[in-house]
């Protein structure tokens, strides 16, 4: 983003990492443009946190390359690596003050105390916690305890801010809140970061980028707009998002699109690769649009099997005519819903369907 | 990181160039380049190749090399080269008599110590443990150290033993000894003179194992299955063996049951019961045992017994089941594994003992006394006592690794954060009067062993001549005016400044088992289980063991330290040290890794990391530690008894030579100072570490085999 020449900020060549017979991470291949905050996510043992510490340099790499801003870290001790990092738990230093925890990068790198203690007091400023010095991290909350951690790590200036799933020790309601607070700050600063996270919302949330992991490699990186709307797997579409994955037939294509048959309905995508014959294709719950009625040349019938109220939406399961097996609806009406045993027909809002590349 | 490197290559040089190279007391011996030898002059090479190596990024395999080759050719000329020539007769017949060169000194010391770290610079920029030149650094000088000071001596048992008193190799004399009749006779059988020394002591090791797994089991069901208030006095008898120098028991027990004991006599004089020497021998060294060991298997069981969820118990009571059924066939199950371990507890222990077979053990020898009469006896007979060494060793080490593999698997009780609720079930009737069968005899005979330990050095004559007296206090204890003011006359003081001394000097190694504990528990290395298997392994080795490996290994060149003190600080630091990794282990598991990471990611490297988090939350253990490892090096014998001189004599090996020739009044005098003062030490740490964390030390996990260290004898 930032100066066209500048290397990115963190670069994979070829990183494999292995825990005896296991593989953590197999022969990935990635860089983070220098400002962004990249988002790595999956489920867990995915390899989404070896990533994380590989960055760090808490692990070694196996096999490959990692480089910070072009200069090769691969061998370096994490205290030599200009990188710091936010931890699930926080790992305050229970017996240390408020700002001696902020300070303790500043005085491990030999920084004068006076001058660590002014840096340290504006970090904690930064981010809301000015006053706060001379507490111990168990007089803090949950919330506090997690901007300390945030100003140790930003107070030294790191190349790459790592996140290592930091709010899922807090409650839901103040999660939404750090999030916005972490993206603010992150903006602000124009800083590098890593984010790791099982929690999709968060990630499309917060995020420039994505890197969905699975598997010990990279299932699909790009924007969150490419990864909900266009999923190059089933694994990601199943992931971002609910999605139902239903089989379909390409019947012919044009350049960019494809014609696909489903059931009744002849629709006209981009066909992103898919080959003729039968293909997969990825249909969000909120894609599937019910009216009252029976099916007709341009709808599928469907029958409601279950239906459950949700407050500010409806979701159903349902039957329909052509497809080989329930789909998950989210439907906005909750004014006149269906009841189970209703007679629907089932159309489709192009946005939310997408056919997914056979690997 | 240059200025690491530079500074090790000029202690390195020091050691070649300016310090004295043979002898650590000889501070006129020449350095290595001008010592006349020219077998030292290859050392430079290695030195010269790190210099080179320093002007060159990509120079690290030279300079791992190099470090590798000093160290390796350091140890071969070392042991090639000896006092009166070649170390070996082969090279002899070969070769002629050969060169002759002193034991190594402080700049041999130095040599190796910088040759190690280059070593580790190398690996660590190589990229071993993420290039932590610290943690390679402290692994390789832990590993050395314990190469040094623990496999080496027990390496040299070995080869003393296929040897013959010239020192030439003897297979077959060794196989004689070996399988000779003095150790594995059956004549108790099948005749009328005694078994073989082994069988002896398998017997006993076995019948004290099973007595103090009973009593063990007797106290953790009575404490915690009764509503008897036990458990205070459970806390108080388990620091009994830690500051109870081992054979004060069998001392005690001569002074209540042997010919002139008190019992004895007040049942020769109101039943008209004889006399005897019943107390000599087997049954003596078992009771002394069983009441000196007893608290340790006490400790075990309590932690197994605590760990069966009281919630199965009472799943069980719902399904019908009576107590004895419930017992039967739930509890009992559950705990049988911890019962298994607790008995090879014992049986190690007692096989390690030498003390209280030493003072009441009669003419019944065992492994470990045997091989002190060896070495110090009229035979001196250093290849017999290296055979039964071996024996010993055998026996021990098997023990071990049945408790460690084969139990390691079978452990059912949990001991996991979540509490299980439940009360748990009441014992039987007949089970619990049983229970109070076995603990109440043993309560009486402590109570009156150490009441005789307390009272017996004040009398003239315990049982014959109840005037209070102090003369024996005075004899050992007296300070007297004299012409240059006041000055310790007593004849105890000698020896008891020396043990502290001694002990004080050793206390900080404590540190090392903790370092080793950090390297064992938040690094991760190639080798780090069979690291954690040996560093284990040497506790189990019996204290007589090391003790006799220890004067024939550094009585000699290449590395000579026996006569001095340092020898014994050196013994006490490395058989304290798994009271360090204990603690170490037991503490670091408490705190999260993610702390470490976290300094390490704010830069802080490794040992800044160790420095400023981990130790200042480790303290009160690391304290804690360290007042045991005192303790413990306050009250041992079998290693040190084979090391003290005349001017470096101990409290204990003093109180065993005092009674010894049967004065008994001293011994126990100066045994009651030792434990009065081993206790007012326990109960000074506890008041300034506070009650709360020691309190928690105590209740760490109990199936992390808690005997494996405790091993003294």
């Amino acid at each position: 983003m930032s100066g066209g020449n500048a290397s990115p900020a963190v670069e994979f060549r070829d990183v494999t990492k292995r825990y005896g017979n296991v593989t953590a991470l197999h022969a990935v291949n990635f860089s983070i443009a220098r400002g962004t905050l990249m988002t790595l996510l999956g489920p867990s043992g995915c390899g989404k946190t070896t990533i994380l510490r590989l960055i760090a340099g808490l692990e070694q790499a196996s096999q490959g390359q990692i480089l910070i801003e072009g200069v090769d870290v691969t061998l370096l001790s994490a205290a030599e690596r200009d990188v710091s990092m936010v931890f699930q738990s926080y790992a305050l230093f229970p017996h240390m003050t408020v700002l001696e925890n902020v300070c303790y990068g500043l005085r491990a790198s030999g920084m004068r105390k006076a001058q660590a203690v002014e840096l340290a007091q504006a970090k904690l400023a930064l981010v809301g916690l000015a006053g706060y010095d001379a507490r111990l991290p168990s007089e803090l909350s949950g919330g506090q305890q997690q901007r300390v951690a945030v100003a140790r790590a930003i107070v030294l200036e790191p190349k790459v801010l790592l996140f290592d799933e930091p709010l899922s020790n807090l409650d839901a309601k103040l999660r939404r809140h750090v999030r916005e607070e972490i993206h603010e700050l992150q903006q602000n600063l124009a800083l590098t970061a890593v984010y790791v996270t099982h929690d999709q919302q968060e990630a499309l949330a917060i995020s420039d980028r994505i890197m969905v992991m699975n598997m010990a490699r990279i299932a699909q990186d790009g924007t969150p707009r490419q990864l909900y709307e266009q999923p190059s797997s089933q694994f990601v579409a199943d992931f971002i998002g609910d999605a139902n994955i239903v089989p379909v037939v390409i019947e012919g294509r044009q350049g960019e699109l494809a014609s696909v048959r489903l059931g009744r309905l002849l629709l006209t995508l981009p066909h992103r690769g898919a080959i003729d014959g039968s293909a997969e294709l990825s249909i969000r719950p909120q894609a599937l649009l019910l009216a009252p009625g029976a099916g007709s040349s341009d709808a599928l019938a469907g029958r409601v099997s279950k239906a459950a109220y949700l407050g500010s939406h409806m979701e159903y399961r349902m039957a329909v005519h052509g497809l080989s097996k329930e789909v998950f609806v989210i439907a906005q009406d909750v004014e006149a819903p269906f009841a189970a045993g209703d007679e629907v027909a089932v159309t489709l809002a192009l946005s939310g369907v997408a056919l997914v590349p056979q690997r | 990181m240059t200025r690491f490197r530079i500074v090790w290559l000029a202690i390195g040089w020091a050691g070649l160039l300016v310090l004295p190279w043979y002898g650590l007391d000889d501070v006129v011996s020449p350095p290595a380049l001008f010592a006349g030898s020219p077998w030292l002059l290859p050392l430079a090479l290695p030195l010269l190749v790190a210099v080179w190596a320093l002007f060159g990024r990509t120079r690290l395999r030279a300079l791992l090399a190099a470090g590798a080759a000093g160290l390796v050719w350091l140890a071969t000329q070392g042991l090639l080269i000896g006092q009166h020539g070649w170390a070996f007769g082969w090279l002899i017949a070969l070769l002629g008599p050969g060169p002759r060169q002193a034991a190594m000194g402080w700049g041999a010391v130095c040599y190796a110590l910088a040759c190690m770290m280059l070593l580790a610079y190398g690996l660590a920029r190589l990229g071993a443990c993420k290039g932590d030149v610290f943690v390679v650094g402290s692994i390789l000088l832990v590993v050395g150290l314990i190469a040094l000071f623990v496999f080496y001596p027990v390496l040299c048992i070995l080869s003393s033993a296929v040897r013959d008193n010239d020192g030439s190799f003897a297979p077959s004399l060794f196989a004689e000894k070996l399988f000779s009749r003095s150790i594995w006779g059956l004549d108790c059988v099948f005749g009328v003179r005694s078994c073989g020394v082994a069988w002896n002591t398998v017997a006993e090791a076995t019948l004290v194992g099973l007595l103090t797994t009973l009593l063990g089991l007797a106290f953790a069901l009575v404490a915690l299955r009764t509503r008897l208030p036990m458990k205070p006095l459970l806390r108080a008898l388990s620091i009994l063996p830690i500051i109870t120098p081992p054979f004060v028991i069998g001392l005690a027990l001569i002074l209540l049951f042997g010919r002139a004991g008190v019992v004895t006599v007040w049942l020769g004089n109101v039943f008209d019961i004889p006399r005897s020497r019943w107390i000599y021998g087997m049954p003596g060294i078992s009771i002394a045992q069983v009441l000196a060991f007893t608290p340790i298997a006490m400790m075990v069981l309590f932690g197994v017994l605590q760990g069966v969820a009281p919630s199965l118990e009472e799943a069980s009571q719902t399904l019908r089941a009576s107590p004895w059924y419930t017992f039967r066939t739930v509890t009992w199950p559950l705990i049988r594994p911890g019962l298994a371990n607790a008995f090879l507890i014992g049986f190690i222990e007692s096989m390690a003992d030498f003390a209280n077979p030493l003072v009441i053990g009669g003419n019944f020898t065992v492994l470990s006394t045997d091989i002190f009469f060896a070495v110090v006896g009229a035979s001196h007979d250093q290849g017999r006592a290296a055979v039964l060494a071996i024996v010993l060793l055998a026996f021990t080490l098997t023990a071990f690794l049945a408790q460690r593999f084969w139990l390691g698997r079978r452990s059912y009780a949990t001991v996991s954060g979540k509490g299980h609720t439940g009360i748990p079930a009441t014992l039987p009737a007949s089970v619990r009067a049983a229970c109070y069968s076995a603990i109440v005899p043993w309560l009486v005979l402590t109570v009156a062993v150490y009441g005789m330990i307390l009272v017996g050095g004040f009398v003239v004559s315990v049982g014959r001549d109840n005037t209070p007296t102090l003369e024996y206090f005075w004899t050992a204890f007296s300070i007297e005016r004299g012409v240059g003011g006041w000055f310790l006359s007593g004849s105890a003081w000698n020896s008891f400044i020396v043990t502290i001394e001694v002990a004080l000097i050793a206390m900080p190694f404590t540190a090392l088992g903790i370092l080793t504990a950090y390297l064992l528990d938040r690094q991760s290395f190639p080798g780090r289980r069979s690291f954690e298997f040996l560093a284990m392994m040497s506790f189990a080795i019996p204290g007589t063991v090391i003790g006799v490996a220890y004067i024939l290994a550094f009585n000699v060149p290449p590395v000579s330290l026996t006569g001095t003190g340092t020898i014994i600080a050196i013994a006490f630091a490395f058989r304290n040290m798994p009271v360090g990794i204990r603690a170490g282990l037991a503490n670091l598991s408490q705190i999260d890794r993610s702390l470490d990471e976290a300094s390490l990611t704010l830069g802080a490297h490794s040992f800044g990391t160790l420095m400023r988090v981990i130790v200042p939350m480790l303290r009160p253990a690391i304290v804690t530690a360290m007042t045991y490892s005192f303790v413990r090096a306050v009250t041992a014998v079998s290693a040190v008894i084979f090391l003290v001189t005349g001017h470096y004599n101990l409290a204990t090996v003093y109180i065993v030579g005092r009674a010894d020739v049967g004065e008994y009044g001293v011994a126990i005098v100066y045994s009651a100072v030792l434990v009065i003062f081993m206790m007012m030490v326990l109960i000074l740490i506890q008041v300034l570490v506070g009650e709360r964390r020691i309190g928690r030390r105590t209740e760490t996990p109990p199936l992390e085999a808690p005997g494996l260290a405790l091993v003294q004898g």
